[in-house]
């Protein structure tokens, strides 16, 4: 054995206590969701259920309503918003990965203003609700992330790369652009529109911004909006008639939301993991 | 290659092929033509977008320099000069907010910069084995969690009657504290929450890096005998230090633009706390919707949009001269 074996084992037990450090928030609020309310507001939270019981997640499930409407919208959202926006970015970023596309540099300079000044949150708040008077309606639900400025450089610079002999042939064939553009470059463009595709979900899937802003009707709230009201008031819950405020297991139950919008994100993540971590490194190290 | 390499090779292949034939040339053109047509329709829906969310929001942080009215539109407010600016900088909850919003990204900077580096070097060591995998990936994951959900584990662990930090606390024989009312902590638990969900990231991009670096440099140095510190100092680091500047003075272009979600949500927007976590998003976003103060949020904004565009210019062109390219331009 080499001397390094020692500093290997150093190094994997570092990282191993960071990794579980990081890993206690999410141990903590799954703990508090299987406690029961009592024990959890005596003896507090720990990364142990407090005498283990299901009554948050059965006070859930009673009534789901809330919970699966957001779920529906936050999913209607997240996938109709990432189709749109992969096709409207792809498209744009095809025409200017083009050498000869006549506007090339002018929306080069388009794109590079833009993403130097931003007007911010006021002149946005005017635009959405006294100019398109969008206001508590499905369509601002989608607008705002539809375009990215970073994701349509890395979808420009990957479609650079693809080769031109292959297009140049297509187009001595007969093949227009948007036929070169559907069964070219878009099966082509597959690693970069996945990766693309992931950053648009995961900012569809929890934005809380925009409903904030923007949203007042709750037939329209989203799951993170939800959950935003849910921890800002936690006896919004208490509004449904039936039961008695006494006997509600709201900490514990906020929890148990918590729990149930973010562990399908969390362990989609995983799977998903290994197309983000492509489209970090593809952005830093351009 | 670079992109001039390819721009010279594909124009003098076009070429090549439309002399051999006058028609040719003249229906090479007009292809081309009707090529940039559909180009041109291609970018369309991305361009109005950007025109609309983009480009007239620029326009609309003048009104700032109005008496603006809703009813009125930006056009129909009467003009009021920098009568807003006078009222937004008389008091001192502006100074404040900007305080804190540079001095707190500077904090977040430095401190994410150190264990980003630490993490990634860290990792480089066993990237072999696959349980790095692992790793990074839990690492990964809380910059993937909503800031809704940042607040609930932060609650969890400083709510005063029950957080977990306060039964640590109390198990230890130390006395409790309540967190949301004490301003003096927030620096740190902020600093915490943001590393928490920003080291992963930034570790991966210094580990990109670090293993682009040919691995015979690090086998002549262990046959040097020299050790990983030094291996550290001596190799990895000035190889990969173009990449943490340009990222640093990105961020640091970004530095008049806080964290909304952070701020917002993780201090649960407590008026008790703004001392030290009131930052010029959370600022605007109050005199925007609590008070209704279209003044007050027009001139912050604009105050806000215009310096966050000097600082990050300056940075661009920094970035330009140390790197000798323009991380955005280049790819154009």
């Amino acid at each position: 054995m080499k001397s390094g074996s020692w500093s290997k084992i150093i190094i994997h037990s570092l990282l191993g206590l960071i990794a579980l450090a990081a890993l206690i928030p999410f141990l903590l609020i799954v703990a508090a969701s299987f406690s029961d309310e009592m024990a959890l507001t005596v003896k507090g939270y720990s990364l142990w259920p407090r005498d283990f019981n299901l009554s948050a997640y059965q006070f859930i499930f009673d009534k789901p309503g809330r919970l699966l409407r957001a779920y529906g919208n936050t999913i209607a959202i997240t996938v109709l918003g990432t189709s749109l926006s992969l096709v409207m970015m792809s498209l744009f970023a095809y025409a200017l990965s083009r050498q000869l596309f006549r506007f090339r540099r002018i929306y080069g300079i388009f794109l590079v203003v833009a993403m130097l000044f931003s007007g911010g949150l006021v002149p946005y708040y005017i635009l959405v609700t006294q100019v398109l008077k969008l206001q508590n309606t499905f369509i601002i639900l989608l607008l705002p992330n539809l375009i990215g400025l970073y994701q349509i450089i890395i979808l420009t610079a990957f479609f650079r790369q693809l080769p031109n002999e292959l297009f140049d042939a297509a187009r001595v064939d007969g093949a227009g652009e948007w036929r070169i553009y559907g069964s070219l470059v878009v099966p082509m463009g597959k690693p970069a529109l996945a990766t693309v595709g992931l950053m648009i979900a995961i900012l569809y899937w929890n934005n809380w911004t925009t409903p904030l802003y923007f949203i007042r009707d709750p037939d329209l709230y989203t799951l993170q909006y939800l959950l935003y009201q849910v921890m800002r008031d936690a006896e919004i819950l208490a509004l449904e008639p039936q039961i008695g405020a006494s006997q509600l297991p709201t900490q514990a139950t906020t929890m148990a939301m918590a729990v149930l919008a973010t562990g399908p994100a969390a362990f989609g993540f995983f799977f998903a993991q290994k197309y983000l971590v492509r489209g970090i490194t593809m952005g830093s190290l351009k | 290659m670079t992109d001039k390499d390819r721009t010279v090779k594909y124009r003098l292949r076009m070429p090549k092929r439309s002399v051999s034939s006058r028609g040719l040339k003249t229906k090479m053109g007009q292809d081309l033509r009707s090529r940039n047509r559909v180009w041109l329709l291609m970018t369309l829906p991305a361009a109005l977008w950007i025109l609309l969310f983009r480009y007239l929001t620029m326009v609309g942080v003048g009104i700032a320099f109005v008496d603006f009215k809703p009813r009125k539109g930006i056009f129909g407010s009467d003009f009021v000069g920098l009568q807003n600016f006078t009222f937004l900088f008389s008091t001192d909850a502006v100074l404040q907010a900007t305080l804190n919003t540079v001095l707190l990204n500077l904090l977040f900077i430095v401190v994410t910069l150190a264990f980003s580096l630490a993490l990634a070097f860290l990792m480089f060591q066993i990237y072999s084995s696959s349980i790095s995998r692992v790793y990074q990936a839990v690492l990964l994951l809380p910059n993937f969690i909503s800031y809704v959900i940042v607040s609930y584990f932060v609650f969890a662990l400083l709510a005063t009657d029950n957080g977990m930090v306060n039964g640590v606390l109390q198990g230890l024989g130390m006395p409790r504290v309540a967190w949301y009312t004490e301003p003096q902590y927030w620096p740190t638990i902020l600093l915490i929450t943001h590393l928490w969900t920003a080291m992963g990231w930034g570790s991966l991009i210094y580990l990109a890096a670090m293993l682009g670096i040919d691995n015979e440099l690090f086998e002549a140095a262990e046959m040097d005998g020299a050790g990983r510190g030094r291996q550290f100092w001596s190799i990895t680091l000035p190889i990969i230090l173009p990449i943490v500047v340009i990222n640093v003075l990105l961020a640091l272009g970004s530095i008049f633009n806080a964290d909304f979600g952070l701020f917002f949500l993780v201090t649960r927007n407590q008026g008790l706390l703004y001392p030290t976590t009131d930052v010029l998003d959370t600022y605007i976003y109050r005199a925007l919707t609590t008070s209704g103060d279209w003044s007050m949020a027009s001139a912050a904004q604009f105050y806000q949009s215009v310096v966050g565009f000097l600082l990050l210019l300056t940075a661009n062109r920094l970035v330009k001269r140390i790197g000798g390219r323009d991380r955005d331009l280049s790819l154009m």
